[in-house]
């Protein structure tokens, strides 16, 4: 355990570079994200987004830099102490990833059962409070099966605070959403921020809704942080990376195509190497 | 230059496989807890992997007892032994038949589901999703499918000895007349309760371990992909019929 240098940040990475079969991922990455607040990190598909999730909640290792989430550097973490650190953690995952054999309220209940030696009447009302939060309390006894992608993401989203985590983290919450499911996940995003007094971290690169819902924003793109700041900021900056990010620019610093030999040189020699 | 180092590499591979295999056992039992929660798991896999596979153990108890007892029948009868049918059935099912083919049958009916259930949880960031929420799937996820196995196949053992000896009647007593006295005393005769039914069920017990490690085994390696889980559930079977039928042959010769 060290103690944080900076009060106000909740998760700080510094220096990290991350490798992974390979190739590298992350290069001397450092940003911090601070406490209390919805942070976005963005950038284009492959930019390395999720690689910042996996690192927070320790499902991969930096090969060089650090991981500090509040006093707690994360890369050291094992076994018990992991678990610890994890049941202050609440994450969804991008396709929701509900046990398909448990209902939804078994699914919601499931952390409190593990972790926790409350009695079954307690952890069922505890259940039908995040149910009612997300707005399926109806739904308690119906399968992920029986549910649309957005709805079991909002029953995934209950079992992700069931233990009234510090940290959310969110990978690609919006993507494939219709726009009623994709409103509600942002209003639900913002109420359960509020209502837990927690730290939100989310992984996207829906620009549109990132303007509505978060505090702060980070942009990654060619293994390293490009730009960061409010949204408002980063949608008027002038860097062609976060430019052509920010407006959806099909020309700009990244490219269309992916990196080939001459197209006429291929055409005529017959073959696609 | 490069194919020695390839030849090696490839000969190595199934080493290799197998100590993880091996490695991945030994850490689903070190980290073995009974828990309320852990025991209830279990009896819910007991359900899916033991109820489940009853209909075709009973089905195929029956036939393989009915087409035995035919056979040796007719073998039997050309030297005027046919009374020695249900000792030759009795003992062929309990020290061999019985355990060895519903491992089998248990690799094929449980064991590929398993293999499937798990590659898909993987596909579908189940494992991903315990793991985060500090729940360690290792315990969550195999413990209780290894122990379900390991109870189950030395139950269905029995009822497919049970089922063939039922076939045997069928064909010997019903249709040839076989007196049912002698039927059923040359089993109480030739059969040792320890060295030939103890054997057996020593022999199942270990089966059970093996189909139900392998099955867990394939699907907690298997490729996130639905190429990846259909491959794995296909080793599953062909996996544990080898093992099955290699450990059978090395311990009927230890037992003899």
């Amino acid at each position: 355990m060290t103690s944080s240098p900076d009060n106000t940040a909740a998760v700080q990475l510094r220096d990290i570079t991350v490798r992974l079969g390979g190739r590298t991922v992350l290069e001397n990455l450092s940003l911090d994200i601070p406490r209390g607040k919805v942070t976005a990190v963005m950038g284009p598909s492959g930019a390395g987004k999720t690689t910042v999730l996996r690192l927070i909640t320790r499902q991969i290792r930096p090969d060089a830099g650090s991981v500090q989430v509040g006093d707690v550097k994360v890369e050291r973490l094992k076994g018990r102490e992991l678990g610890r650190f994890r049941r202050n953690l609440g994450v969804l995952l991008q396709n929701g990833a509900l046990f398909t054999d448990l209902t939804c309220f078994d699914n919601v209940a499931l952390p409190l059962r593990e972790h926790t030696q409350l009695p079954e009447a307690l952890i069922r009302r505890l259940v039908l409070i995040k149910l009612q939060t997300v707005g399926l309390r109806g739904a308690a006894e119906m399968y992920p099966r029986e549910l649309s992608g957005g709805m079991n993401r909002r029953v995934a989203m209950a079992r992700a605070m069931a233990l009234d985590p510090d940290i959310m983290l969110y990978d690609e919450p919006f993507a494939g959403l219709d726009p009623i499911s994709l409103g509600v996940s942002l209003r639900l995003i913002r109420e359960i921020n509020h209502a837990q007094q927690s730290t939100s971290i989310v992984i996207t690169h829906d620009v549109e809704e990132v303007a509505q819902l978060a505090d702060f924003c980070h942009i990654i793109a060619n293994r390293k942080l490009i730009a960061s700041g409010p949204p408002a900021e980063l949608h008027d900056s002038e860097h062609p990376l976060v430019r052509q990010f920010m407006r959806g620019e099909p020309d700009g610093p990244v490219a269309f195509h992916y990196p080939a030999g001459d197209l006429a040189e291929q055409m005529l020699a017959g073959r696609t190497q | 230059m490069n194919t020695p180092i390839r030849s090696g590499s490839g000969m190595l591979t199934p080493v290799r496989n197998m100590g993880r295999a091996l490695v991945f056992l030994f850490k689903a039992i070190l980290r073995m807890r009974a828990t309320r929660l852990q025991v209830a798991e279990t009896l819910r896999q007991l359900y899916f992997a033991g109820v489940r596979s009853l209909v075709i153990i009973v089905t195929c108890g029956f036939f393989v007892g009915l087409v035995l007892t035919l056979q040796s029948y007719d073998a039997l009868a050309r030297f005027g032994a046919a009374d020695a049918t249900s000792t030759l059935l009795a003992l062929s099912l309990f020290r061999e038949l019985g355990p060895v083919l519903t491992a089998i049958l248990f690799a094929g009916r449980a064991g590929t589901s398993i293999t499937a259930e798990i590659g898909l949880m993987r596909a579908t960031e189940q494992l991903d999703a315990l793991d985060l929420m500090a729940i360690d799937p290792m315990e969550r996820i195999v413990q209780p499918r290894l122990i379900a196995g390991l109870i189950a196949v030395p139950a269905l053992v029995v009822v497919f000895n049970v089922m063939a000896l039922l076939g045997g009647v069928v064909y010997a007593v019903f249709l040839m007349g076989t007196d049912p006295i002698v039927f059923w005393g040359n089993i109480q005769n030739a059969v040792e309760l320890g060295r030939d039914f103890g054997h057996g069920m020593g022999k199942s017990v270990v089966f059970g371990l093996v189909a139900s490690w392998l099955a867990v085994y394939f699907g907690w390696t298997a490729k996130p992909t639905g190429e990846g889980v259909a491959l794995a559930t296909t080793q599953t079977v062909i996996a544990t019929a080898i093992v099955v039928l290699f450990l059978d042959f090395v311990m009927s010769a230890l037992m003899l």
